[in-house]
């Protein structure tokens, strides 16, 4: 018994020793959202493809790491980076002060404009009286979400959603008068398919740092200096040996990374 | 841990506990009156009213109320039928759509409770009805239902807490009840437990005044059922 007990003390110590010192980078698990085409969603056979897909496991081969992809929902995908469910996230997510509060960024990966999103014919030219009292959908816990609520929180109702295929789904629905997202992310994941035939861009192309931040960067837990040097490694070696150029041309016809 | 952001927010909880108190209370009201007349027709009921009944219940018991709301509020929305019809401004508006599967869902778990405590309603208390020459509609009416009330307040008030922690799915569908509220200010700040922690105290306060409430009719109700040591009419002779 007593033997039986010294192994199983034996055993803890290894096992806390073992996750100790496992962060030698050789596997990494990343975070991604899953449903917000055409950066990140799950095809048909369900499996999860799109931009921010291939640019996490193109920097998995850059850095020599092995990568495992863990979905995420949104409104959770700093939390469970905190809570190390993963280690770093490699979805769209923007460059923000307040994100740099809880979390590290590397360089940014890419980098596009927001932009509203409204029916054809609903609403002639933009101003704030011509969106004042419409409903403004919006996914939670998004640089549009911050941007929209100090902007135009008075002017507007704001409705909420989890993912970006919701507020879609409520558009066409009626719900919403106008949406505000990423206008790459609108012009390919709703204008260009046929449920967004009916739809248009409106309004000025919006960039504000103070909302949108620098660019779309990869979230790594504070305490991981060393993964954020290893991804901004990987990033430069991909834009320069041709993956990124590759995996841009695969969804994009134009120069995504910005300037 | 920062407490001071949900102070400076306090506003917001308010809205949501607005939002959840009054979607609550109307959906438990509604589902209610829906439950009665169902839980007295599945018990004296012929077989072809009481089959849409139980599917009608088999159907709302049988699948989680997300399922439902979504069904509703996303499901219904696909169908230009519907759209195009006189409902679409009701199932157009997210209120409307949790308000719809809440009572529905409610109603569901009430009626079948209902059910239960009016087929265990004592055989003597019929047969005395019956004796004075009651009509079967006064009898449901003065006897029987009274007492299935009585008999069902307990499980009910688990239902009307279920109900109060179901409506947290309103938040999915861009309600700002009280869980909306704290994943707002989740989203903002970063901060799932000052957020979540909040929502929970605002939940467990009106948990404990149900309970308080459900605790007083209790009271009241079994009334008949208390020791009387203090009714001056039955004392102890000299």
């Amino acid at each position: 018994m007593k033997r039986l007990i010294a192994l199983a003390a034996l055993m803890v110590c290894a096992l806390m020793v073992s996750t100790a010192s496992a962060k030698d980078w050789s596997k990494v698990r990343i975070g991604v959202e899953g449903a917000y085409p055409p950066f990140s969603y799950v095809t048909p056979a369900g499996e999860l493809a799109g931009f921010d897909i291939d640019i996490a496991k193109a920097l998995g081969e850059a850095m020599g790491a092995e990568v495992t992809l863990v979905a995420q929902d949104w409104d959770g995908i700093i939390p469970a980076l905190l809570a190390k469910k993963y280690d770093a996230i490699v979805a769209s997510m923007s460059i923000t002060e307040e994100r740099k509060q809880k979390v590290a960024f590397t360089n940014k990966y890419y980098q596009t404009p927001a932009k509203f999103v409204c029916k054809k014919g609903t609403i002639a030219e933009f101003s704030r009286d011509a969106i004042k009292g419409k409903k403004v959908g919006v996914q939670r816990a998004t640089i549009h979400d911050r941007y929209l609520t100090d902007n135009y929180g008075n002017d507007v109702e704001i409705k909420r959603y989890g993912t970006q295929d919701e507020a879609y789904l409520d558009l066409t629905a009626g719900r919403v008068d106008l949406l505000l997202a990423d206008s790459v992310a609108l012009s390919d994941g709703f204008l260009k398919k046929p449920e967004g035939a009916d739809y248009q861009f409106i309004g000025p192309d919006l960039s504000d740092p103070k909302w949108f931040g620098d660019g779309a960067g990869i979230a790594i837990r504070k305490e991981d200096t060393d993964l954020v040097e290893k991804f901004n490694m990987a990033i430069d070696k991909i834009r320069s040996d041709g993956t990124y150029k590759t995996i841009q041309d695969k969804y994009f016809d134009f120069n995504v990374y910005g300037e | 841990m920062d407490f001071t952001l949900i102070f400076e927010n306090i506003g917001i909880y308010f809205t949501g506990l607005q939002n959840t108190v009054v979607l609550v209370s109307i959906s438990l009201v509604l589902g209610l009156l829906l439950a009665v007349p169902l839980a007295v027709l599945l018990n004296y009921g012929n077989n072809s009213i009481r089959l849409p009944i139980r599917a009608y219940i088999y159907f709302f018991r049988g699948t989680p109320l997300l399922v439902q709301m979504f069904l509703v509020y996303y499901g219904f929305g696909q169908f230009d039928l519907i759209k195009d019809s006189l409902l679409w401004p009701f199932f157009k508006e997210a209120y409307f759509c949790a308000l719809f599967a809440f009572t529905l869902n409610t109603g569901a778990y009430t009626a079948e409770i209902l059910r239960g405590a009016i087929k265990a309603t004592n055989h003597g208390e019929i047969e005395a009805a019956m004796a004075a020459g009651m009509s079967k509609l006064l009898m449901i009416r003065r006897i029987i239902l009274p007492s299935a009330f009585r008999r069902a307040l307990p499980a009910y008030s688990n239902e009307i807490i279920f109900m109060l922690h179901g409506s947290a799915l309103a938040s999915v569908i861009t309600i700002v009840d009280i869980t909306g509220a704290a994943r707002i200010i989740n989203s903002r700040y970063y901060s799932p437990y000052e957020a979540f922690v909040t929502a929970a105290v605002f939940y467990m306060t009106l948990t404990f005044i149900i309970v308080f409430l459900v605790k007083k009719l209790e009271v009241r109700w079994f009334a008949h059922l208390q020791p009387q040591s203090n009714n001056p009419a039955i004392e102890a002779p000299p």
